[in-house]
């Protein structure tokens, strides 16, 4: 029932049986364990070095429960302080503030930014708004197409934009026409880019001093790398960005660039894309992640009973 | 950035100043290769093994060390049963069948492809076999036109079997020299939609006997751990010949791609450095280990 780093954290505690409390000595090498699960699910170097040590602090001297096994107590600290950094405050798209509401966003080349401007105006529609999707990508082949097929499929219009205008000017002409026919929420999507692309991050800049802007999403892919760090930290720097989005979460990837994410900008993970379909977008749950960044699925549900 | 700067200074540093191995130097070396997505597994293999030929005193100048850890992983990214260089059949219309991941650039690396061949004199047809994601013909239309070649597509939704068989029929009659098929992304773990790309294979397979020639999985040079994944699970769907590493052009290093060749024993043919036609190399296993190591960039 139990897997791997439960497994191997039961290991390290076999010989502690009937002491009380957890030494430092054994919270050493159960750590080694955490940090090797950390790596392995892809959460940045430094980062799990922060957090190692923090965690480290907490479990030193901790009285070892009747209920649970010392290696289960390791795992609750270590699960619960995953949790705690991911998760933070849980808001969504604030619609009640100035209007209308005008979203942008923004990532890597092909992290899902298109797709999801499109499963983000489904849900807004939903919630009876009036949303205007906003192609600002005059540089991928058929970006303004793509974004186009999404907005017949959802019936929602979708400004014309051209590829010979500048993505600054296609989003305040799309202010424009919102304004006169109504529309409340712009989803302005704009181009991938590296965040080493100095002239490209300054075209986002552009835009954000030409229009008030709602909210910044960063949208990155939740198989990425050690780098997530890097990209999330400068897009951050740039744009103070508002918030995060983590696709393709459907898939195998354990996800551990949502924690260097999260660590790096501060910023709420507010929605996780979980498939190619227009309803694959779901609000985002901290405890799922930690699990599943910990490698370990219901286990935790056991332990968080005892 | 901050972060890569200052990696690839302390790694110039790190050897330089130093006249021998300690623990430091080691802890430092770990940073690095996993920051580089090497994965703690391989990290750790190469520097254990390191210690123990340091422990042995069959090691003890630090350039030296780097020297073999260098080698080791060139090892690694060679360890192949294919040949490096595609491998054209003796006659018929050499067949490429592109596979991946949602938006690691596969199209975008065919349109990069087509030009390669173009300026080598050869007659190229691209087949729009992704009929799934929304303006994907479009977007293949659009590097079909930038290389002046003809692009085969139908209707959004068709079967993609269809489109590819009905391509190789075309390419056989007109005798093209290439033919590269687009293929829908799609999540490794997602059972139904590999058994279709297995029959995208199969159909061409029958049409024309050996085709596709070849099978290249695109891989994201920004992806983690989760690329073995990818790569053994489209390896063991569709039989991988080659890989192409892309977006090398950012701050990514791409390290996981030395354990996914060493374990499948699978070449790396290209790697992507922009979103521009002619942004695509040849893969340089040298360039590839310096980069990783933050000694040279690549040649843009
Ligand atoms: N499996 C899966 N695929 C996704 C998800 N979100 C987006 N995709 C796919 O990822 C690929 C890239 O998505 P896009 O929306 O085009 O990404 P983008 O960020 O707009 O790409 P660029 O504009 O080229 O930078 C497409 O094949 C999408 O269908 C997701 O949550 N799960
Ligand atoms: N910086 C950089 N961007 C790249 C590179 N290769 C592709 N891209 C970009 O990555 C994004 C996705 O590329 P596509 O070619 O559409 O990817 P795909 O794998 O065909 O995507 P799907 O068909 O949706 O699965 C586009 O914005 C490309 O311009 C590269 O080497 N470097
Ligand atoms: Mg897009
Ligand atoms: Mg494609």
């Amino acid at each position: 029932m139990f897997d791997n780093l439960t497994d191997r954290l039961e290991g390290v505690f076999k010989k502690l049986r009937g002491t009380g409390k957890l030494t430092e000595e054994n919270i050493k090498e159960s750590m080694q364990e955490v940090r090797m699960a950390l790596l392995e699910a892809d959460v940045n170097f430094q980062v799990v070095k922060d957090f190692i040590a923090k965690v480290s602090e907490k479990a030193v001297g901790l009285e070892v429960t009747k209920t649970l096994s010392p290696g289960q107590q390791v795992i609750k600290i270590v699960h619960d302080e995953l949790v705690e950094l991911l998760g933070g405050t849980t808001e969504q798209i604030r619609l009640d503030g100035r209007q209308p509401v005008t979203i942008m966003m923004t990532g890597l080349q092909g992290s899902g930014k298109t797709t999801t401007s499109g499963k983000l105006a489904k849900i807004l529609k939903e919630k009876g708004r009036k949303p205007y999707l906003v192609p600002a990508d005059i540089y991928r082949p058929a970006a303004i197409d793509q974004l186009q097929v999404l907005g017949e499929r959802l019936d929602i219009p979708v400004h014309p934009s051209t590829t010979d205008m500048k993505p600054v000017e296609i989003c305040r002409q799309a202010m424009t026409v919102a304004g006169q026919k109504g529309y409340d929420t712009l989803i302005f999507d704009t181009a991938g880019r590296l965040h080493v692309d100095e002239a490209l991050m300054g075209e986002l800049k552009e835009i954000q001093s030409a229009i008030q802007l709602s909210e910044i999403l960063f949208v990155a892919d939740s198989m990425t790398g050690q780098d997530a760090v890097t990209v999330a930290e400068k897009f951050n720097q740039d744009l103070e960005i508002s918030g995060v989005v983590l696709t393709k979460m459907e898939g195998d990837a354990r996800g551990g660039a949502a924690l260097s994410i999260k660590s790096v900008t501060g910023k709420p993970i507010k929605f996780v894309g979980i498939g190619e379909a227009l309803d694959a977008l779901e609000v985002f749950h901290p405890d799922r992640i930690a699990s599943r960044i910990l490698g370990m699925g219901d286990v935790l549900t056991l332990i968080e009973k005892a | 950035s901050k972060t890569k700067e200052s990696l690839v200074h302390r790694m110039d540093t790190l050897f330089l100043g130093r006249k021998e191995i300690d623990a430091d130097l080691f802890d430092e070396l770990e940073e690095i290769l996993i920051t580089a997505d090497l994965g703690i597994n391989t990290t750790m293999e190469l520097l254990d093994d390191a210690r123990r030929n340091v422990k042995r005193n069959a090691l003890s100048d630090p350039q030296e060390l780097k020297i073999v850890l260098k080698e080791k992983l060139r090892s690694f990214l060679m360890e192949s049963d294919q040949p490096a260089e595609l491998v054209r059949p003796e006659s018929g219309p050499f067949v490429i069948m592109v596979v991946g991941v949602n938006g690691v650039g596969k199209t975008t690396t065919i349109g990069k492809i087509t030009k390669k061949f173009k300026q080598a004199g050869q007659s190229v047809l691209l087949v729009a076999a992704d009929t799934f994601r929304a303006a994907a013909v479009a977007q293949l239309k659009i590097w079909g036109e930038r290389n002046d070649v003809t692009v085969v597509h139908q209707q959004e939704g068709a079967d993609p079997s269809a489109v590819a068989f009905d391509a190789i029929d075309l390419a056989v009659a007109k005798e093209y020299d290439v033919v590269i098929v687009d293929t829908a992304g799609r999540l490794h773990t997602q059972v139904n939609l590999m058994e279709e790309l297995k029959k995208i294979k199969r159909v061409m397979g029958k049409r024309l006997e050996g085709a596709p020639h070849e099978i290249l999985l695109v891989l994201d040079a920004t992806t983690g751990q989760n690329a073995v994944s990818q790569a053994k699970l489209f390896n063991d769907a569709v039989g991988i010949t080659g890989l192409a590493l892309t977006k090398l052009d950012g701050t990514a290093k791409g390290g996981i791609v030395a354990c996914i060749c060493r374990e499948l024993s699978i070449p790396i043919r290209f790697i992507g450095i922009g979103e521009q036609i002619d942004d695509l190399r040849d893969f340089n296993p040298d360039d590839f280990i310096n980069a990783l190591f933050g000694d040279e960039t690549h040649n843009h």
